[in-house]
């Protein structure tokens, strides 16, 4: 199990290098220029330069490449351009914010989505499954972004129940996170609907039914153990899309985390925090792959022999 | 029973298709639909309320909101017809590159299209256009380039299954070049499958144009974009709701006629997946 680990997180090296690798290369060849943009356009040469050579642009791409790979090792991830504080503790104060507006995401999409296919699987083409149904071919349609600006409108404009934006109180968390879980609860109720389906017509499952073994155990113990596999797949899939989704929700709530701290990198052109930023999202998803790799153990036990 | 009667029988995507032929025609007949000029402002009628002289209304600007909405269509349309090329052709190129020669040469290509694919989409859409800057066309390239990994990886799945198929080998024992192979016995084969995917992929690009184009970083204004169009109604959205409110109904729905049609699609021409 700890070789497992270990080899993963191994493996997921190579994988963050090339995602630095890839980042840095596309700044590279951005065609706007951070130096002027820092200056204004009425820069004389000499302090363009002077500038340049103090942020080790003048340098080659493979020299800087390696630099900051060898800085990267030592946890040091640069100073951030417009506000020349560290990037390191720039993503620490924003990550527990999008840390917890995606777990809470998470939470919703897997408890509501879950309970939605179930439902509809048990009693396929009845009324609740026939609008769930709909429901998620709406959720998948939306625009992220839209669907917050309407909840806010009707939540905190017209009923004024919850903040417009901000953090803060549990309040605050609320539009967000319900925003951000509304595709996810889509996809996880669709696809927890044809997984379960499908593993109630398994030859086991009549086994089961014919030996008089009670519906609700059969349900609990033969068929979501088994249905959850593919569920918990698409869950570890889903959190990548919550990540890009972050940007888009935490821009509409103005919530202070990673993904507002990213769009504000970009329009900065200040490339050290957008990279700083991209790692985190790189890591934490190879991060929550492997739990979900990890998890697989624990609901089938011939993943666990096997590996 | 055919592809297309199994088509036909199923409500929902009759319903998408209906949608998205009434988008095309409001992309292609824009000037003789829309009631008034997208770009005429009118400052004493700013923001006004749905009805009357502005069906749905006038933003910030006192533009109508309704004859921007359906030029709005075309650039929804063009970005996401456009990029869907891109993404069909570098995924082709590559796919059959990658399933046809075989070796380290696939093996690279896969291990960067997984790298990719594990991507969330917007922040790889979003290191694209910050490479590009923004614009309508850089925005096409953007999303193009994000389904190019999906397509790859679907051609070269079915070139692998399809060149071990039997009436392959046989066209190969026949003495058929490696070329007419991949024409006339696998290509074929993979368009049904990538038809279903194009459609779906159209949904997705118009949702990521319009994310982009939200957050500032695609279409430039003034031209008629509605997840622009959302973006600014977002600044007026506690006086006048409408002005965000209504162009991203018209995102829903372009999008919800694209997803209905692939879902039917998908279940016509390959009833097994049901």
């Amino acid at each position: 199990m700890l070789t497992f680990v270990v080899r993963r997180l191994l493996l997921a090296v190579p994988v963050l290098l090339g995602v630095v690798f890839v980042v840095m290369l596309t700044i590279d060849l951005l065609p706007g220029d951070a130096v002027t943009l820092m200056l204004g356009e009425h820069a004389t040469k000499e302090a363009v330069a002077a500038l340049r050579e103090h942020l080790g642009l003048d340098q080659p791409f493979a020299v800087r490449y390696l630099e900051y790979v060898a800085r990267l090792a030592r946890g040091d991830l640069g100073r951030s351009i417009q506000q020349n504080r560290p990037v390191a503790r720039e993503l620490a104060d924003a990550w527990p914010a999008t840390l917890q507006l995606t777990i809470a995401a998470l939470l919703i999409a897997a408890g509501v989505g879950i309970a939605a296919g179930i439902v509809s699987a048990v009693w396929p083409n009845s009324v609740f499954d026939a609008i769930a149904r709909l429901a998620s071919l709406f959720g998948l349609s939306m625009p992220i972004f839209w669907t917050g600006l309407v909840l806010i409108v009707v939540f905190s404009l017209w009923l004024n129940w919850l903040p417009v934006g901000g953090a803060g109180s549990l309040s605050h968390l609320v539009l967000p996170a319900v925003t951000l879980a509304l595709p996810s609860v889509a996809m996880v109720s669709r696809m927890t609907r044809s997984a379960v389906l499908d593993v109630l017509g398994e030859d086991y499952v009549r086994t089961a039914r014919a030996k008089g073994v009670a519906e609700t155990w059969v349900l609990g113990k033969h068929a979501l153990r088994n249905a959850f596999i593919p569920i918990l797949t698409l869950l570890g899939l889903q959190s990548g899309q919550l990540m890009g989704g972050a940007v888009l929700t935490e821009t509409v709530f103005a919530w202070p985390g990673l993904g507002r701290l990213m769009v504000k990198a970009i329009f900065a052109r200040d490339y050290v925090l957008l990279q700083g930023a991209v790692l985190v999202f790189a890591l934490a998803f190879v991060v929550i792959n492997l739990l979900v790799d990890l998890s697989y153990g624990l609901l089938d036990p011939r993943v666990g022999r096997q590996g | 029973m055919t592809a297309w009667s199994r088509f036909c029988r199923n409500r929902l995507a009759l319903l998408g298709l209906a949608l998205v032929v009434v988008l095309a025609l409001s992309a292609a007949l824009a000037p003789w639909l829309a009631p008034l000029d997208p770009t005429r402002q009118s400052l004493v009628e700013k923001r006004a309320r749905p009805g009357g002289k502005y069906l749905l209304g006038a933003d910030e600007f006192g533009r109508d909101i309704l004859s921007r909405v359906i030029y709005g269509s075309r650039v929804a349309l063009l970005v996401g017809v456009l990029s869907m090329l891109i993404a069909l052709v570098g995924g082709l190129l590559l796919g059959t590159l990658a399933g046809f020669t075989g070796g380290w040469l696939d093996a690279v290509l896969m291990r960067g299209i997984e790298i990719l694919l594990a991507f969330p989409y917007l922040l790889l859409a979003l290191a694209i256009v910050a490479m590009l800057g923004p614009g309508v066309l850089n925005t096409t390239i953007a999303v193009g380039i994000w389904g190019v990994p999906a397509v790859t990886r679907i051609v070269r799945g079915s070139v692998l299954t399809l060149r071990e198929a039997e009436y392959v080998g046989a066209a190969r024992a026949l003495g058929a070049p490696g070329r007419a192979l991949l024409r006339r016995h696998i290509l074929p084969n993979i368009i049904p499958g990538l038809i279903v995917y194009a459609t779906l992929f159209m949904a997705n690009a118009i949702l990521l144009e319009a994310a982009l184009s939200f957050l500032g970083l695609g279409v430039q204004p003034p031209t008629a974009s509605w997840g622009l169009m959302v973006s600014t109604g977002r600044d007026v959205l506690l006086v006048a709701p409408h002005v965000a409110t209504v162009p991203g109904l018209a995102i829903m729905l372009a999008v919800l006629a694209f997803n209905l049609v692939g879902d039917g699609l998908r279940d016509a021409l390959d009833p097994r997946l049901r």
